[in-house]
């Protein structure tokens, strides 16, 4: 009886796996099919790399990547320098202030800077930084989220551990960089996934701050590319969008158990 | 030795200095323009500002495609609030207002360069959006008129004569009657006729409207008539079209997909800007036929397209090198050539005698409809936070078509919101 | 200086040593103020500011008191768009936390090929909005998308999914599922994991059903997680808004706009920042309302130290 209950289970789930892929799977589908196979399933249907061909002639997404890439480690850099130096202080100094100013922070994970997208450009135009990649990354770069998981991480350090670098005669700043950071790295690693995922995909606030293909990230790019004003060719904005998904796509395949912890461990606070 | 080693490296460095001081020089302008039609058009723009570099190597052009009319007015307002405005783009001829109330524009009549004669050498009909407060601001560059595309075999195929489109509205919804093809099991396979109703769908409900004797918006562009019963008749119609004759498919019409429709014959007639015309021409496997828009009280369509604009910020060098770039690009025989390549209006009647067009006009006798429609053409829906308001009737449209409301009460809505966007102007 | 940190010193030095911690902790914190200053506070301040004045057209603003609000809920295109919102929250939360339920209990269990359904339910998460909305946009294309293609080799008429009013939020709301609810699955996981194995035996011994045991033992369990994955769910459904940007712009006639969404139009499309900043203070006052329902009720059983 139970054996049978689990085989539907297990028929059942494998069912929705393969439907959660389909949409995916479609879209390599028509990215590496010509035209004229776009809704036609041949088996036999020849593979082409001529839509990547000719998606990559009309935008350049070269630019694009380079541009992402460098955002999203401006991101990271700016957010573990940052992030670090705070959850430090909060997790380990007592200080005047302390709850009001972690009361603050915390305000940031309610409201983030997703939604204050107007006062924000205004912002970033006083400072004339419009249409350039730090635009995009000062927003993120003070990260609530991950001075809490630090600040959680560098709390659970034993003091044993800080006194015997302290009778080693390190500063304060030494102790941090000598004790606290290595022992956090796994929350590192967590949070850098989550940030690169999220920074890589983010959308809205790259389209309003970005004017020019200097500065323009991957996503502003392929929705610039598939304006359908002028009529559609699915097969080039599938191959367009499958460039855009790639780099992510192939590092969760080949990362998935770092990836499914670090999503995990950062959820769980 | 010495000495001569020093005149000679003295002689390079001022040739070098006075050649970068001739490249120093060169103005440098940058424009963005829209495209809403379909064909290789950002392609012919590049080759046109390439041509005017060569004749003109003071003037540098840098033309940034941004999109449809609405997202290259976004990008231009923004880069002006951001401190780095263009220095002249192609906006809709209808932004006017807002560009005037943003203190964004000068006139392009006030900048040396720009004589009485050249501005008098425009179609008067094209010169009406750009004319406020006895200054004339803008200069016309992709003008339309929209216009009836029809399919001449499926005509033959339903026992119509193919010379003879629909020249009323009656004649319009019978013929398209004739003209419905369905298959076995009932499906339609192929429509009477469609109009679209995404994208510049308050533009046909214009065409609607004026055929009907309506006018939508008064000169100072603070009021409208959205909701006056030959405005709601006008969209009945269009609904009836769907819903009553059954010509037409019911809920919306895409712009950007309609070309394609009429090209594989899923529709017989449509109704479509004649900036598409070359790529129709270039796509139809058929023979297909271009004609004014029907009459109800009388023919009529509202034009459309983008202007040249000059904006304040630019330099008085700048400016004076803008208007040297649009005169070249409004020329004769530029604007026949760029007529010629998309299928929109040539701005000028001297483009229009031009040789080149001469021939094609001759092989081609559609290029003119749109021209010949200048007579019964009137300007397009130009009002204040003309962008607002054409989301708000671009909205009472869609209302309409998909029947989420009566036309009436679309428009009942699309008055009121206007209004209130429009108080502050009053 | 560094020992006052961990304990308490003698009284006379801690004065000056509390003032060097004090100072080394706020230089530690400094670009942290400064940014989120910049970025988080110094914004909702001025939105709030901004609001209370009128549109300004290449001149000055005017203070108009609380007539932008008015006009706000007068605006048929808000009331629209804040119902969309709630319609959305509606659509979208429960289903993804059932499904991301669902997909966490077949993972959890010994069923072959877990890793493999892990992958295929986890995907969508690591995809870009945009890159998820071109794909889906192609399935509800009328005549030529996938959708309407196999609708009709099964003999139906194809529909426009995206051009109508009565289709398009369920549509958007089943591709959003898609995307979000691997992503919850993940912490439905993370908590099964720590229910205790005896509880199960000891279910098992006593002869429960697993429905039994699922619905009386598991789902209790499960409620700090449901609680939490209902906060994040409903918070996304006010922030994600990629997707109309090239689906639907909010059409057809503001059928399927969001709050964000007709923010980014007023500010950015109509240039009227004013009324943007009249309605950004209700989205934030509405986030404000779901992070402080958080902190009362969620946060009595998860603690910050």
């Amino acid at each position: 009886m139970r054996q049978q209950s689990h085989s539907v289970e297990t028929v059942a789930a494998w069912a929705l796996a393969l439907l959660w892929l389909l949409p995916l799977a479609y879209s390599l589908w028509s990215a590496f099919h010509p035209s004229e196979y776009a809704t036609r399933f041949d088996l036999m249907a020849p593979l082409t790399l001529e839509n990547f061909v000719r998606a990559w002639n009309q935008a350049p997404f070269a630019r694009y990547y380079l541009n992402t890439l460098m955002l999203v480690s401006l991101v990271l850099a700016g957010q573990l320098v940052v992030s670090t130096l705070a959850a430090y202080a909060f997790a380990r100094f007592r200080f005047f202030g302390r709850e009001v100013l972690f009361a603050l922070v915390l305000v940031q994970l309610m409201i983030m800077p997703d939604v204050l997208i107007v006062e924000n450009y205004r912002v970033i135009s006083a400072l004339n930084l419009l249409d350039t990649i730090p635009a995009i990354a000062l927003p993120y770069i003070a990260s609530a989220f991950g001075i809490f998981l630090l600040r959680q991480t560098f709390k659970s350090v034993p003091n044993e551990l800080v006194d015997a670098a302290r009778v080693e005669g390190a500063s304060s700043f030494g102790v941090l960089w000598r004790v606290f950071v290595p022992l956090g790295k796994t929350t590192y690693i967590a949070f850098g996934l989550v940030s690169v995922s999220y920074h890589w995909n983010n959308f809205l606030w790259p389209l309003i701050v970005t004017n020019s293909v200097e500065s323009r990230p991957l996503t502003v790019g392929l929705a610039v590319f598939g304006a359908p004003e002028t009529g559609v060719d699915w097969s080039v904005i599938t191959a367009a969008t499958v460039m855009t998904m790639a780099p992510l796509l192939l590092a969760f395949l080949l990362f998935q158990r770092q990836f499914v912890q670090s999503f995990m461990r950062a959820g769980i606070r | 030795m010495k000495f001569k080693t020093r005149a000679l490296l003295t002689a390079g460095f001022m040739t070098a200095a006075s050649l970068s001081a001739s490249i120093v020089h060169a103005v440098d302008l940058t424009m963005y323009y829209p495209v809403a039609v379909g064909g290789p058009v950002t392609k012919v723009i590049d080759d046109m500002v390439q041509k005017f570099q060569t004749e003109n190597p003071d003037i540098k052009v840098e033309a940034v495609y941004a999109g449809n009319y609405t997202d290259t007015m976004t990008k231009a307002m923004t880069a002006m609030k951001g401190g780095r405005p263009p220095q002249l783009s192609v906006l809709f001829s209808t932004d006017l207002f807002t560009l005037i109330d943003e203190k964004a524009i000068v006139p392009i009549d006030e900048i040396p360069g720009a004589d009485k004669e050249w501005l008098n050498g425009f179609y008067p009909a094209f010169m009406e959006n750009g004319r406020v407060e006895g200054k004339t601001w803008s200069v016309p560059f992709q003008r339309s008129t929209i216009v009836l595309y029809y399919n001449k075999e499926a005509f033959k195929d339903a026992g119509l004569d193919p010379e003879k489109p629909p020249t009323t509205w009656a004649e319009m919804a019978e013929m398209s009657k004739k003209l419905v093809k369905k298959d076995a099991s009932g499906n339609v396979t192929r429509w009477g006729v469609e109009i679209p109703s995404t994208g510049y769908g308050y533009w046909m409900l214009q065409a609607l409207a004026i055929e009907n004797g309506q006018k939508l918006m008064n000169e100072a562009g603070n009021q409208v008539s959205f909701n006056a019963p030959k405005t709601v008749e006008a969209l009945q119609y269009w609904v009836d079209l769907s819903t009553k004759e059954g010509v037409m498919p019911k809920g919306a019409v895409e712009w950007g997909t309609l070309r394609t429709d009429f090209l594989e014959g899923k529709t017989a007639m449509m109704w479509h800007t004649t900036g598409n015309l070359t790529a129709v021409k270039e796509g139809a496997k058929f023979d297909f036929g271009v004609a004014m828009l029907p009459a109800k009280e009388r023919r009529g369509s509202p034009t459309g397209g983008g202007n040249f604009y000059v904006f304040k910020s630019a330099s008085p060098e700048q400016q004076q090198a803008a208007v040297k770039f649009i005169r070249w690009m409004t020329a004769p025989e530029r604007a026949a050539d760029w007529s010629i390549k998309t299928g929109y209006v040539a701005v000028t009647p001297a483009a229009y005698e031009t040789d080149v067009m001469k021939t094609y006009v001759k092989d081609f006798p559609q290029a003119t409809v749109a021209r010949d429609q200048l007579e019964h053409a009137v300007a397009e829906l130009s009002v204040h936070d003309n962008g607002r308001i054409y989301k708000i009737l671009n909205d009472a449209v869609q209302a309409a078509v998909t029947g989420t409301q009566t036309p009436k009460e679309a428009l009942d809505s699309a008055q009121k919101q206007s209004e209130r966007v429009l108080s502050r102007y009053k | 200086m560094v020992s006052a940190v961990m304990s308490a010193a003698e009284p006379g030095v801690v004065r000056r040593r509390n003032w060097l911690t004090n100072a080394n902790a706020w230089l530690l914190l400094l670009p942290a103020i400064v940014l989120m200053a910049a970025f988080t506070h110094y914004p909702i301040l001025s939105t709030l500011y901004h609001s209370f004045f009128s549109m300004s057209r290449g001149g000055e603003a005017d203070f108009v008191g609380l007539e932008n609000y008015t006009y706000m809920l007068e605006d048929d295109v808000f009331r629209q768009v804040l119902r969309n919102n709630i319609v959305f929250a509606l659509a979208t939360v429960p289903t993804s936390i059932a499904l991301a339920l669902l997909m966490a209990v077949w993972v959890d269990r010994k069923i072959s090929g877990r890793s493999f359904l892990r992958l295929a339910f986890f995907t969508p998460t690591v995809l870009p909005m945009i890159a998820v909305a071109n794909i889906w946009l192609f399935f509800y294309t009328p005549e030529y998308g996938l959708l309407d293609q196999f609708l009709k080799s099964l003999g139906f008429s194809g529909h426009n999914w995206l051009g109508d009013p009565s289709t398009v939020m369920s549509c958007l709301a089943m591709m959003v599922v898609w995307k979000e609810a691997g992503f919850f699955m993940i912490f439905y996981l993370a908590a099964l994991q720590t229910i205790p194995p005896e509880l199960k035996e000891a279910a098992e011994v006593e002869g429960a059903s697993r429905w039994y045991f699922f619905r009386r033992v598991t789902l209790p369990l499960l409620m700090p997680t449901t609680l939490f994955i209902s906060i994040n769910a409903l918070i996304n459904s006010f922030k994600l808004v990629d997707q109309l940007v090239i689906m639907t712009k909010g059409g057809p006639n503001n059928a399927s706009s969001l709050l964000l969404y007709y923010i980014y139009e007023v500010a950015f499309t109509f240039q009227d920042t004013a009324f943007a900043a009249t309605l950004t203070v209700t989205l934030i006052a509405i986030l404000a309302g779901v992070a402080l329902t958080k902190f009362v009720y969620l946060d009595r059983r998860i603690h910050y130290q």
